[in-house]
């Protein structure tokens, strides 16, 4: 029963995906695509639970290093795109 | 506490979608980025409060990831965000192969029958699925996206590389990827599942490399919209295998994101995905299109200022040749010179032009040029022919002609910025060879374009100088 209901939760979330950004100004397409990258690091939740399980075997060791490269893809990917959108918002306040 | 856990996901999620929605306009855009990763936080933080997670190893791999992508999202340059796009991608999707893998190992410690518990409704082939799916995904997400930055990163050559029966070997390599796949899903209690495990894994990462290689440079918008939507499937893919519904539902919204911008991509060209990916555009060497007579002619900086200086409209075309001469400064600087010479000054960006999706954009917002400058390529077209002159910066196909008048042109139909049909064109460029596509550009011999040769930056700052004197 879980299962269907996480793929029932699939489908609506793709649907409301296509709705949310069905109309996107060229300007943004950077920062959507480097906010949206970010927020594919949630694959850090997966990646803690993995890396805490600590008995220290392989499963572990994987874990651990999802757990780095998810941190890099949320951590990095959320400051480079605030960083990015400033810049749009510093032009447009003048 | 299970239930406090899944309230704050649910919570997470809405941040997510507010996130992404404000994204998606520029007034909001800024607060949307910070909602969504207060959004990320929260899951972050309610995930580290399920009980029996020992704290050594987390702690060490949240300092060695947040110092790494601290650093490397301070250092960047501007023009060097399309490769470390790719590359956070990348990471994102290793990320969600390597969840998925460690699931798997921890499936094999314990015993299948153990995992799925007594009696369970759905057998082995579900989790096994989803984990081969999360393999998969996540393993072209993460090879692809390395080929991508080395390309864009100039570390390797970033033309489209193809070899006699490259279409064969793709077919069968994935062909044999999916076969591994089901035979790994269908019998994954089986004594050859771990053979069949090791073999998804190490195909997903072959097909990776060998779907983006024969992708040319002028290409990568679309496939790195794509990868970033992959990224997003592999951690909707990661969220099956451990049952959780945020990695399901932020993962599916990334993926929908990815494609859209993906599929606008492929509508700026004119071209279907189908050919972007499979096409290898750009690695026969002018093939195609008609021959033309005529030549290029060239004009010194100091005759081209006589013209600016005249002028009552310019019109500046962005490309890529202006990322890589990092000229985005000095146009800013010649832009506002020819404001205050009473001329009016627009940017006309194509959806296209760079090499990621919004990538002149970006360059153009670090220069500070004004937001009303700004055009987008239909509102530039309709006014083309009242503008004087029309400067052309290390872009090339984009204002190709053939585009429209020849039928026999390999991007016959693709929307372009009609410089063609200003006053004057000035196109800047290095030396007189083809662009990426190796395509002739009918533009370069039409009797209204001159050709500055050198480097963009150096051009255009011996233009403000001009002015200055």
């Amino acid at each position: 029963m879980e299962l269907i209901l996480l793929l029932f939760t699939f489908i609506l979330a793709a649907f409301l995906g296509f709705e949310l950004v069905s109309k996107v100004p060229s300007q943004l397409h950077t920062p959507l695509m480097s906010g949206s990258n970010a927020i594919s690091g949630i694959t850090i939740v997966g990646a803690l639970i993995a890396a805490g399980q600590a008995d220290g075997n392989l499963s572990t060791w994987l874990g651990f290093a999802a757990l780095v490269l998810a941190t890099i893809n949320v951590v990095g990917g959320y400051m480079v795109t605030d960083r990015m959108l400033s810049m749009f918002k510093a032009k447009k306040t003048d | 506490m299970q239930f406090a856990i899944n309230i704050s996901y649910i919570a997470a999620a809405i941040l997510f979608i507010f996130g992404i929605k404000m994204l998606g306009s520029a007034a909001t855009a800024v607060k949307g980025n910070r909602i969504s990763s207060l959004g990320m936080l929260i899951a972050v933080v309610v995930t580290l409060a399920r009980s029996g997670l020992g704290y050594e190893w987390i702690a060490a791999g949240v300092l060695c990831g947040a110092v790494i992508g601290f650093i490397t999202a301070k250092r960047v340059q501007m023009t060097g965000m399309p490769e470390l796009v790719a590359l956070f991608n990348g990471f994102g999707g290793l990320a969600s192969l390597l969840v998925g893998w460690a699931e798997y190992e921890r499936i094999k410690s314990v015993s299948w029958s153990s995992y799925l518990g007594e009696d369970p409704e759905i057998g082995p082939w579900f989790s096994a699925i989803v984990i081969a799916l999360a393999i998969l995904i996540g393993g072209i997400t993460f090879t692809g996206s390395i080929v991508a930055y080395l390309k864009l990163s100039g570390k390797i050559g970033g033309t489209a590389t193809v070899f006699p029966g490259q279409k064969a070997i793709n077919a069968l390599v994935m062909l044999g990827l999916v076969a591994a796949g089901v035979l790994f899903s269908i019998n994954a209690e089986g004594v050859n599942a771990p053979t069949l495990f090791l073999v998804v894994v190490g195909l997903s990462l072959l097909i990776g490399v060998l779907g983006v290689i024969p992708i040319g440079g002028g290409d990568m918008p679309v496939v790195i919209a794509l990868l970033n939507s992959f990224s997003g499937l592999a951690a909707a893919a990661a969220g099956f295998v451990i049952s959780n519904t945020v990695l399901v539902v932020a993962g599916c919204l990334v993926g929908a994101s990815g494609l859209i911008l993906t599929m606008i991509m492929c509508k700026a060209m004119n071209r279907t995905l189908g050919n972007v990916l499979f096409g290898g555009f750009g690695a026969a060497s002018g093939s195609g299109g008609q021959q033309v007579e005529g030549e290029m002619k060239g004009v010194s900086v100091e005759d081209a200022y006589y013209v600016l200086e005249a002028a009552q409209s310019v019109v500046f075309v962005p490309g890529y040749g202006m990322a890589v001469a990092q000229a985005q400064h000095a146009v800013k600087e010649l832009a506002e010179i020819l404001e205050r010479n009473g001329a009016e000054v627009r940017h006309a960006v194509h959806p296209v032009a760079g090499r990621m999706p919004g990538h002149m954009n970006v360059l153009l917002a670090e220069a500070d040029v004004p937001y009303e400058q700004l055009c987008e390529m239909d509102d530039v077209n309709a006014i083309m022919s009242t503008v004087d002159v029309a400067i052309v910066i290390g872009a090339n196909d984009v204002v190709n002609p053939s585009a429209i008048d020849d039928e026999s042109s390999p991007i016959y139909g693709m929307p372009i910025i009609n410089v063609h049909q200003a006053k004057t064109v000035f196109a800047l460029k290095r030396g007189q060879g083809a662009g990426f596509s190796g395509l002739v550009n009918t533009l370069f011999f039409r009797d209204n374009c001159r050709m500055i040769y050198g480097d963009a930056k150096s051009t255009v700052s011996g233009l403000v100088s001009q002015f200055d004197d």
